[in-house]
């Protein structure tokens, strides 16, 4: 016997039986580019123009390095759940597949390119 | 079914000849600039990568960021980012129930048209004085 009611098994699944979390992670990292949104704006305009010494010394800074580094981590995040819908949308069997796969090796790809650019930037600035 | 006029009656309405109600336009325009803004991201890490990468790397990469190409990827980057933040905000109150009305989504379908050109703006002027 179980003591879960059906309630309880239902609530949060919707009629697909699955597709709640990944709204939320829409609604949540939605919520964090909001605000993540002008800050990086505001930190790339700043950069641009710059010498290289200049570019390498301002994305070391924490300020500038941690906007840089969430605005491009939480925004493939968002990237690779938001392409995720359009696949579903306009593809079916193996070209789907292949085209999640494709989106989310493209999106972590860009994460880890953005990240070793600036995790180096900080180090070149610590060792002058 | 002999006397029926097959020939004179209303059609549904195909995406060729239905004028799309702005709410639908500006609700497209959010999934377009989504997936454009990869340009965008994609030529700011190369530039990135470019600046540790030495200085033969920054200056190819600095000099396509400087160029009118790169001038106009990242302006319309910077529209495709103001305009996909607003109609997510707008999406959000979408989500809360607010705003469903077919009135008030043509309203805030132009404020996020217009709201966006003028951030766009905003961030030039910024950019370019500051």
């Amino acid at each position: 016997m179980r003591y879960i009611t059906p309630r309880k098994v239902a609530e949060g699944l919707g009629a697909a039986h699955s597709g709640t979390e990944h709204h939320w992670a829409m609604t949540v990292s939605s919520c964090a580019l909001i605000l993540l949104t002008p800050a990086f704006l505001l930190v790339i305009g700043t950069a641009i123009g710059l010498p290289r010494e200049a570019v390498i010394g301002y994305f070391g800074r924490p300020y500038p390095g941690i906007i840089t580094a969430l605005f491009v981590i939480v925004g493939m995040i968002h990237f690779i759940k938001g392409t995720r819908i359009m696949i579903d949308d306009y593809f079916r069997g193996t070209a789907r597949k292949g085209a999640i796969i494709i989106s989310v090796i493209f999106g972590w790809a860009v994460i880890a390119a953005a990240v070793f650019a600036l995790a180096k930037m900080s180090f070149i600035n610590i060792a002058i | 079914m002999a006397d029926v006029n097959r020939g004179n009656r209303p059609l549904s309405p195909h995406l060729q000849v239905y004028k799309l109600p702005v709410a639908a336009v500006t609700s497209i325009l959010t999934r377009v600039t989504g997936h454009a803004l990869v340009a965008g991201i994609l030529l700011i890490v190369w530039w990135l990568l470019g600046a540790v990468s030495g200085p033969r790397a920054f200056a190819t990469a600095d000099w396509v960021v400087r160029s009118w190409l790169g001038f106009l990827i990242l302006t319309a980057s910077a529209w495709a980012l103001w305009y996909h933040a607003l109609a997510g905000i707008r999406h959000l109150f979408y989500d809360a129930g607010i705003g469903l009305e077919i009135d008030e989504s043509r309203k805030s379908s132009w404020a996020i048209i217009i709201g966006s050109g003028v951030m766009t703006l905003i961030s030039l002027i910024l950019f370019f004085i500051g």
